[in-house]
């Protein structure tokens, strides 16, 4: 392998080091907003600042290592699988809103139904191929599953149809 | 005997039918979910958990021993058959039980795993019920300063036997020994890292980070691979019992692995992983008999030693969890979290104020390990159907039962979106190489460790000598110490390299 631009031989670690460094500088630099006390008398800043410190220091460390230790391929992280991440979290940010709505915008809540429906059609579109009929029936049994064990059997306190008609 | 005296107030307590239907209950769906590709025991028990919210804390303790045997199993099961580890402990089975599994041996590679673990548990369950009496005395000796540093032990134990990167490990623990700080500090009552959001006062829910991490981050990941790199279901299974040949070969190694399990899954940070690296290393060693067949193509002593080990393992891990309240590994850990949510504090006093709950938690162990074998052996064909499930039904409706799972435990719509988030940060760890178990042990120990720290602190009027002063904080910090040189020599850092490497 010949010598890269960059003089990073691990990028996994190089990248993890970043996460960690930025996170314990963070949670440190938060701490000094809470009273920090002394070791007799600590303050609920203390252990955090603790934490954090040590953690940047960790952070550091594997950074540094990342960029010493030689690796055979050079540990890229690889292609992100946006499509995947995108839709996953969509399915899950639709299923909230429409199973709890949103107060703040005044959105009444759509149900349990509504939400499943909306979310094993989004959650579907993640993967490879997405068969209409499929996703259909896929739907229709996670609902009719749901509303028997959730509503059915454990009573859970759901709202399973929307707010309109229900009430 | 007062042994078995204790152990039938555990078996009056559980051997009703209710229970053991919850029990029962509780297997089929550990198994049911656990089986599935791409979903490990602690997805499988942060998903199911809810289900035990509505029962009495006897019967949801009963329930949830039952998940958590069955989500064992059921991994167990899938790394047999499809060559997929569901998790750290289950590496080695992989090892002989997929190549026995290639040779239309799935079925009895499946029973020895069976048989095995349900020895090794009987074994574990009469160790735990033995030591348990004995240990919470220990408990009584135990002050801040102790208690601390065996917090420290446990987490330099989870971080010796974490795969991967040593230093990253590290730095996970500490990442969620902070995200166990949010929320409201007990002491002086300031709400920490909670940016004003008041669902956050509450702390980060221990369900969310578990779904988002373990969930959602494995389901990002496995969508994102080429269909051609996921392994599937090829093999076929004849006939499920062992022949006597099998039996003659099993049964020394089942004796061997339960022995070392129970030893091995006391020690605080993960015993389960540990035991099954060293029971095969050990049946390795073991003169084969003639015409055994080779390690790696196919020995059911390779099957049979290290599930017999885990499982073991897995049992008397429950010692330092219920003697002293220290959850020794990450699926320890969400079942504090879930004795939590039932209001129970895990730990020495548990025994004496409330003896038909530990009693009777200690005889649904051994109920859970029973119903597994009457549930699995018949039921087996049934499993390998759901290995044929095709990944896009099951992706959605794990996304599905993740979000209605954390929603039911607060009905709060604020806890789904963060198993969103903690699914983005799960990804990234899956991208980055970073094994996120350790981060479960990290939340619930955060506070723990933060609270026995400034205890001990103030006894001593800030004096950190105490903790090298003091006999047995002193000991246990130096048994962490040792540990953490000992994998850091470099010749014990490549074994344990190969050793995670091989597969």
């Amino acid at each position: 392998m010949t010598r890269t631009a960059t003089r990073i031989k691990s990028q996994k670690d190089f990248f993890s080091g970043l996460l960690f460094i930025a996170v314990g500088v963070g949670f440190a630099w938060g701490a000094t907003s809470y009273k920090i006390g002394d070791a007799s008398r600590m303050g609920p800043g203390y252990f955090p600042l603790m934490l954090g410190v040590l953690l940047a220091v960790v952070g550091l460390l594997v950074m540094f290592m990342s960029l010493v230790v030689e690796t055979e391929d050079g540990d890229p992280i690889g292609a992100i699988a946006w499509k995947p991440l995108f839709f996953i979290i969509l399915a899950n940010l639709t299923f909230g809103v429409l199973l709890g709505g949103l107060p703040s915008i005044g959105l009444p809540h759509m149900g349990l139904m509504a939400a499943i429906f909306a979310l094993t059609f989004i959650a579907a579109m993640a993967g490879e191929e997405f068969k209409l009929k499929e996703v259909v029936v896929l739907a229709i049994v996670l609902a009719g599953l749901s509303y028997t064990a959730f509503i059915w059997l454990l009573s859970l306190q759901f709202p399973a149809w929307p707010a309109f008609i229900s009430g | 005997m007062e042994l078995f005296s204790h152990l039938s107030i555990g078996f009056g307590v559980a051997f009703t039918p209710i229970n053991l239907l919850y029990a029962f209950i509780g297997c089929l769906m550990g198994t049911l979910i656990g089986v599935l590709p791409g979903i490990g025991p602690l997805a499988t028990i942060a998903m199911l958990l809810p289900a035990t919210y509505a029962l009495p804390p006897v019967s949801a303790l009963i329930m949830l021993a039952g998940i958590y045997y069955g989500a064992q199993y059921g991994g167990s099961t899938t790394a047999i058959l499809v060559n997929l580890p569901g998790e750290a402990s289950s590496v080695v089975t992989v090892i002989d039980g997929y190549q026995m599994a290639r040779q239309g041996r799935a079925g009895p590679a499946l029973a020895a795993a069976g048989l095995g673990s349900f020895f090794a548990g009987c074994v574990g369950t009469l160790v735990l019920a033995g030591f348990a009496i004995p240990l919470t005395e220990v408990a009584f000796l135990f002050g801040p300063a102790e208690y601390f540093s065996l917090m420290v032990l446990g987490l330099i134990g989870a971080i010796v036997l974490a795969s991967g990167s040593i230093l990253k490990s590290v730095g996970v623990i500490l990442l969620g020994l902070m995200m166990g700080l949010v929320g409201t500090d007990v002491n002086s009552g300031v709400a920490r890292y909670s940016f004003d959001i008041p669902e956050l006062t509450d702390g980060i829910s221990l369900l969310a980070i578990a779904m988002g991490v373990f969930g959602y981050g494995e389901i990002i990941s496995n969508l994102g691979k080429d269909e051609s790199e996921r392994e599937v279901f090829s093999a076929d299974v004849k006939s499920l019992m062992p022949t006597r040949e099998d039996f003659r070969n099993m049964a020394p190694a089942v004796l061997r692995g339960t022995i070392l399990g129970s030893m091995l899954g006391i020690l605080p940070g993960g015993g389960a992983t540990m035991s099954a690296f060293a029971a095969y290393t050990i049946e390795k060693k073991v003169r084969m008999r003639p015409g055994e067949i080779p390690f790696g193509s196919g020995n059911i002593r390779g099957v049979a030693g290290p599930e017999a080990a885990n499982n073991a393992a897995s049992q008397t891990s429950f010692i330092p969890l219920l003697t002293l309240g220290i959850p020794p590994n990450a699926v320890m850990a969400l079942m504090v979290g879930a004795m939590m949510i039932h209001n129970i504090q895990p730990g020495p006093q548990v025994m004496t104020s409330n003896p038909e709950l530990f009693w009777g938690l200690i005889a649904s162990m051994w109920i859970g390990n029973a119903m597994l074998v009457i549930l699995n052996l018949p039921l087996i064909g049934l499993w390998i159907k759901l290995l044929t499930v095709p990944y896009r039904w099951l992706f959605p409706a794990i996304v599905m039962f993740c979000a209605i799972g954390v929603y039911s435990t607060n009905n709060n719509t604020f806890d789904i979106w963060m198993v969103g988030v903690f699914g983005i940060l799960g990804y990234a760890f899956i991208k980055l190489g970073i094994e996120p178990a350790p981060l479960v042990l990290g939340l619930i120990l955060g506070p723990m460790m933060e609270e026995n720290l400034r205890r001990a602190l103030l006894l001593s009027r800030g004096d950190w000598t105490v903790f090298f002063t003091r006999g047995l904080s002193a000991s246990l910090l130096a048994v962490a110490a040792l540990l953490l040189l000992i994998v850091l020599l470099p010749a014990v850092r490549k074994k344990r390299e190969e050793a995670f490497v091989q597969e």
